[in-house]
């Protein structure tokens, strides 16, 4: 049998399993969300339930406090290294980023668990449950910071800040007008792949938090296991996926040239 | 000078804060004492537990299948996606490519519970297929993502010279195209295994019941205290820190070559 085919149509199994297993779940959460549980009617009780229960709004802006401490650390300490590695004349520049984002390939849960371990030996495990879950967020989502900020600023024109300096900018004036604007595209992927994760990841929390710390991820996830609540549990996660279409829209998170900071330069 | 101590200050203090748990964690995978940070002498008995744990060496297998299966799946579903992505028109390109984009901007848990709903509604059990299904859910955008940018710098002709010769499409497609986008699909494939690796959310909510993964198994062994796994966990992990680190630093080697020798 001679196969005749033209190359587009190779795009259908991909375009099929996309519909299937993303866009048809997405569908489902939905329908979960605006619908009643024991009646299956269309309702916003869900929505009234989590917005007007002082613990899950509490969980909810827990979740955002920890969420911005996070990015926050993770930008203070990640500009720097970026700034340090991209700039500077080290000969091993290319071995040195690697370092850094080495961590990103190793599974998070043994991370997380060696940090664990740490805490434990330095003797505040028991101690600062909400330090100890911010800490593993940082630690856990640092690379995540690093890697798209190291990539803006490589390619930032050096001729620019020449001019700058030629012009009569002092170096920190420089830094604030030229350096610092032109970084603002590292910055914004960074904070995306960096706050979103962190409002969610209940296992950081779980492990670090020894249960005293509940973010959003994790109340979902009690939805979904013992509070045995699926349409509540829905109308969380689309308030996160509301979230997050917003500000991928505010940020041109959609564009296509920005390749997925998570992949661009692993392996 | 000073700036230049400061600047390596920096950079130290950086590797200090990520290296010192880990080594930290390989250090004491060589002593046998349950806690960490007492050193009863040089052994490999950790080792050995954990090399006589069938539980664990079984869910050490599984875990690296999985990644292994999705892996396949999902580059061979993504290398066909982005060619049909690359020649198909703006708009079928487009609507793709947004599709594709939400599992990777999406929070996991969000991408999670979907599939756990769909799979609720659609199929009596969770199963092996469920799991699968969702690693390939998280992994085969990234593919995707590596292999479009090798698409892009071809030869656009080549196809066409292909045809021109006599070759069919799918010989112009395996013998020209693909040679072509190799490379890519192979950091594509590296890198679905490293997430699916990586994996715990989307793995909790669509595994069968009874069926571990490294992280499910770490992660709720952590929360039992003083569980018994805990100190051989802490040769496995010793021994994944070092396979990575060892093979990140293998594969780099010969990149870093390049570029200097194109410099």
């Amino acid at each position: 049998m001679k196969m005749h085919f033209n190359r587009r149509q190779l795009v259908i199994p991909y375009g099929l399993f996309l519909v299937l297993f993303v866009i048809i779940p997405l569908g489902f959460i939905v329908y979960y969300a605006f619908t009643n549980g024991s009646t299956g009617a269309f309702s916003l009780n869900n929505f009234i339930k989590f917005f007007a229960s002082p613990t899950s709004l509490s969980t909810l802006l827990l979740s955002i406090g920890v969420a911005l401490l996070t990015t926050i650390v993770c930008l203070l300490i990640a500009y720097p290294v970026a700034y340090i590695l991209a700039r500077s004349n080290f000969k091993k520049k290319s071995v040195l980023l690697m370092l850094f984002v080495l961590p990103m390939w190793i599974n998070f849960v043994l991370r997380i668990n060696a940090l664990r371990e740490f805490l434990d030996l330095v003797g505040i495990l028991n101690k600062a449950h909400l330090f100890n879950t911010i800490l593993g967020m940082v630690y856990d989502f640092l690379p995540f910071m690093i890697l798209p900020l190291y990539t803006t600023l490589i390619k930032l024109d050096k001729s620019m800040l020449e001019a700058s300096a030629d012009l009569g900018s002092h170096p920190v004036a420089t830094f604030c007008k030229v350096t610092l604007p032109l970084s603002m595209p590292g910055i914004v992927s960074g904070i995306t792949m960096v706050f979103m994760p962190t409002m969610t990841n209940y296992v950081i929390s779980d492990t670090l938090g020894l249960g005293h710390v509940t973010i959003i991820g994790k109340f979902i996830e009690e939805c979904f296991g013992a509070r045995s609540d699926w349409h509540l549990g829905s109308a969380i996660a689309l308030v996160l996926l509301m979230i997050i279409f917003v500000s991928m829209l505010v940020s041109g998170g959609f564009k296509e040239e920005d390749n997925g900071s998570r992949g661009a330069g692993l392996w | 000078m000073v700036k230049r101590i400061a600047k390596c200050s920096v950079l130290a203090l950086g590797l200090l804060f990520i290296y010192t748990p880990i080594l930290l964690l390989v250090v004491f995978s060589f002593t046998p004492a349950t806690t960490l940070g007492v050193w009863e002498g040089f052994s490999f008995d950790l080792y050995i537990q954990l090399f006589n744990n069938a539980k664990i060496m079984n869910i050490v297998k599984d875990t690296l299948l999985l990644a292994l299966f999705s892996a396949i799946i999902s580059t061979v579903l993504g290398t066909a996606g982005a060619i049909g992505i690359f020649y198909s028109k703006k708009k079928v390109a487009t609507t793709v490519n947004v599709m594709a984009r939400i599992p990777v901007i999406n929070a996991e848990i969000v991408t999670a519970v979907a599939l756990a709903l769909l799979f609720a509604a659609v199929l009596p059990d969770k199963s092996y297929f469920t799991l699968l299904m969702g690693h390939v859910v998280i992994t085969v955008p990234f593919v995707v993502l590596s292999i479009i940018p090798k698409l892009k710098q071809m030869d656009g002709n080549l196809y066409e010279a292909a045809l021109d010769l006599g070759s069919t499409p799918t010989q112009a497609l395996f013998k020209v195209v693909v040679p072509e986008i190799l490379p890519g699909m192979l950091s594509g494939f590296m890198l679905a295994v490293t997430l699916s690796l990586d994996d715990y959310i989307v793995t909790a909510f669509t595994r069968p019941t009874g069926f571990e993964t490294i992280s499910t198994y770490v992660y709720n062994s952590i929360k039992v205290p003083q569980h018994s796994a805990l100190p051989q966990l802490r040769a496995l992990s010793a021994i994944i820190f070092i396979v990575i680190i060892v093979g990140v630093i293998v594969a780099n080697i010969p990149k870093d070559k390049k570029r200097k020798e194109k410099v």
